[in-house]
């Protein structure tokens, strides 16, 4: 019976009663829940389900494979680590809303219909928005408001899709269980061959996926919200969004060529903007989003090593991101900022959260014996099997970005760099216990893939990430980005961390939509009064005419007639009358 | 800025970290003399193709957002007007 309730409820009811429940026991709430989740996923039968009837419709609410069942797992697991981090977090409203949203999250990835990830989808929307407004600044409001918006619109164009395919094929399943299909899991449920393929359904359901993943110029909601929530929000904000949409697309759109160039596009264009950015968690965010792009590729090839490689990644990547974050986090909860151009300096009185960002940081750059290593090789190789040869150069450039802006730039220019004479505390204790529980999880994973490896949905035979010439080639390209870093740093090539905002896709519509409003209002001015003078001139002359004809002197109507003529006239009607009246 | 105030880390540790990269970069490039690579592709097994496309890759990135940076960068406060 318990194993039959669907994951995620847990964690959404706790979140929801957490304020029911008595101030010294909510540490233990807030652990508890994402551990008995976690253990209820790992027990949880294939064969499970949960069927409830709503709106006519029967929901399905609970789909087990080994797709849905990764990603259930890595979200209990960022959720439990995120509530470690959070330990100090008094706010009931910001512990329900983190809770509640991871609920939300794990919830999507076992629904098995389009109208119960619907309910998920916009169920992680409204309750993450609060980690965003959990800023408490005029500019988190902002951003919180814009991300709601976009994130609602997700929502909303999931059900137009929905609908149309609902009337198109009479199903509203979505997908079929990758477990049980074998090899129809390489194929997503949506997946078109070129875009003159693709049914509205599938381009509406695609967008709204895209939305979420932060396709190129779909991207900006990331970059604009995350770092504008608390310390603790952003660790919770950076595991889920992205990494559900990345679940969506897989059981979507496996198999999508399209997909194959959004994702190289993805993976190399953020990474510019984070080299010029001075707000370290900004870069992070852009660098979190080029390695969706590495996952979006994974999918758009769709062969069982790509969409191993995926769910690999992903799972990885919510460590280990999570863990930049988290080290992030600390240095704002302590020194109270987190722009570049103000820290510096900061090992020597935060050696823990340097060793533990360090961790993070080797394992995003794919260093051998770190996460990265063992699962973005697999995307890498998918691409290179397939004969994408230009995707696979992309995706090696894009490596080279993310080892240098997460790599490099993050940890040095925190933690190294010139002194800025700041000497903070040490993080929190339970800060510490997140970062050094995710670190090992790091190593763990990237020293043992093989618990990775079989948690993923296809079988990985024949796949090792440890021979010699990826272990030397992967070396050469970190040591030589890393060499590149220093000659461009002793030439005074190197940019320096400004104080600055740099404009992206937002521009449009944080500041275009804005010209875009103000001109059409200016327009709509300037037509009110050209037509106004129109209107004037034209009364003005017909009344003018009116009344020279009413004027009692001249006026054709106004001067007095003779009997005469009002007789001619009389007479002249009532002959045109009778005549009309004969005929 | 980078650089305020003095180095975080003294002369003699940077030397030492620099010599350490400098040898780590030259043994990493002569190691690929002495085994047999599997590429995916030809160019790959080239000895040093990683080296040099790692090494230009990240100057170009830099270069790259560096001249990015002139056309898309704004005051701080550019939005909150």
């Amino acid at each position: 019976m318990i194993e039959s309730l669907p994951p995620g409820l847990l964690l959404i009811l706790g979140g929801l009663l957490l304020p029911l429940v008595p101030r010294r026991l909510r540490s233990l709430w807030l652990v508890a829940l994402p551990l008995l989740g976690l253990v209820h996923v790992w027990v949880l039968p294939e064969d499970a389900r949960c069927a409830l009837s709503a709106f006519g419709y029967d929901l399905e609410l609970l789909r087990v494979d080994k797709l849905s069942r990764i990603f259930g797992l890595i979200f209990h697991i960022a959720a439990l680590l995120s509530a470690i981090y959070s330990l100090h977090v008094k706010d009931p409203l910001e512990q329900a809303a983190s809770m509640a949203y991871a609920g939300c999250a794990i919830g999507a990835v076992f629904a098995g219909d389009l109208l119960s990830l619907f309910l998920f989808w916009e169920g992680t929307a409204v309750t993450s928005v609060f980690l965003v407004w959990a800023g408490r600044s005029e500019r988190s409001t902002g951003a919180g408001v814009r991300y709601l918006l976009i994130q609602v619109g997700s929502g909303v164009l999931l059900l137009a899709g929905a609908i149309l395919h609902f009337r198109e094929t009479g199903s509203m399943a979505f997908g079929a269980s990758w477990a049980s299909g074998g090899g129809d899991g390489l194929r997503g449920a949506f997946a078109f061959a070129s875009w003159g393929d693709a049914s509205p359904a599938a381009v509406l359901i695609l967008l709204a996926f895209g939305i979420k993943a932060a396709f190129p110029l779909l991207h900006n909601w990331l970059q604009d919200a995350y770092p504008e929530s608390t310390p603790t929000g952003t660790v919770w904000l950076s595991a889920f969004t992205t990494k559900l949409a990345i679940y969506a697309l897989a059981r979507g759109f496996a198999g999508t060529d399209a997909l194959i160039a959004i994702g190289a596009v993805m993976a190399a264009f953020p990474i510019f903007y984070a080299v010029i950015e001075n707000d370290l968690r900004k870069v992070l965010a852009y660098s979190l989003n080029s390695q969706l792009g590495f996952m979006v590729v994974g999918v758009g090839i769709g062969t069982e090593l790509a969409l191993n490689g995926t769910a690999g990644h992903a799972f990885a990547s919510v460590i280990y991101k999570g863990l930049l974050f988290m080290s992030m986090g600390a240095v704002l909860h302590r020194v109270g900022t987190i722009k570049g151009s103000e820290l510096g300096g900061l090992w020597r009185s935060m050696p823990l959260t340097t060793v533990f960002c360090s961790v993070g940081a080797a394992s995003i750059s794919v260093f051998p014996l770190f996460s990265g290593f063992v699962t973005k090789s697999m995307v890498m190789a998918a691409a290179a099997e397939e004969h994408h040869t230009m995707v696979f150069l992309v995706l090696l450039f894009a490596s080279v970005g993310a080892f240098h802006n997460s790599g490099i730039k993050i940890p040095y220019f925190a933690f190294f760099a010139g002194d800025s004479g700041r000497r903070p505390k040490e993080a929190p204790w339970n800060m510490l216990a997140a970062m050094a529980v995710a670190a090992v999880l790091c190593v763990w994973i990237g020293c043992a893939p093989g618990f990775l490896y079989g948690l993923l949905p296809f079988d990985v035979a024949g796949f090792s990430p440890y021979d010699l010439t990826h272990v030397v080639t992967q070396s050469q390209l970190l040591f030589f980005s890393a060499l590149a870093f220093v000659f461009l740093h002793k030439s005074g090539l190197y940019p320096p961390e400004l104080p600055s905002t740099n404009i992206d896709a937002e521009w449009l519509y944080r500041k275009g939509g804005r010209r875009m409003a103000l001109a059409a209002r200016d327009a709509c001015t300037r037509t009110t009064a050209v037509f106004g003078r129109f209107v004037d001139r034209a009364a003005g002359q017909t009344f003018d005419l009116v009344e020279r004809l009413h004027r009692p002197d001249h006026g054709a109507l106004g001067e007095p007639w003779t009997i005469g003529t009002a007789a001619i006239w009389a007479a002249g009607i009532l002959a045109a009358i009778a005549v009309l009246g004969l005929t | 800025m980078t650089g305020h105030g003095q180095p975080s880390v003294g002369p003699r540790a940077v030397r030492r970290v620099m010599i350490c990269l400098y040898l780590l970069c030259t043994g990493w490039v002569l190691l690929d003399f002495t085994y047999t690579k599997h590429g995916h592709y030809g160019f790959e097994e080239i000895p040093g193709f990683h080296a040099a496309y790692g090494f230009v890759s990240c100057v170009f990135l830099v270069l790259a957002a560096t001249r990015l940076r002139r056309a898309v960068k704004r005051d701080e406060d550019y939005y909150d007007d």
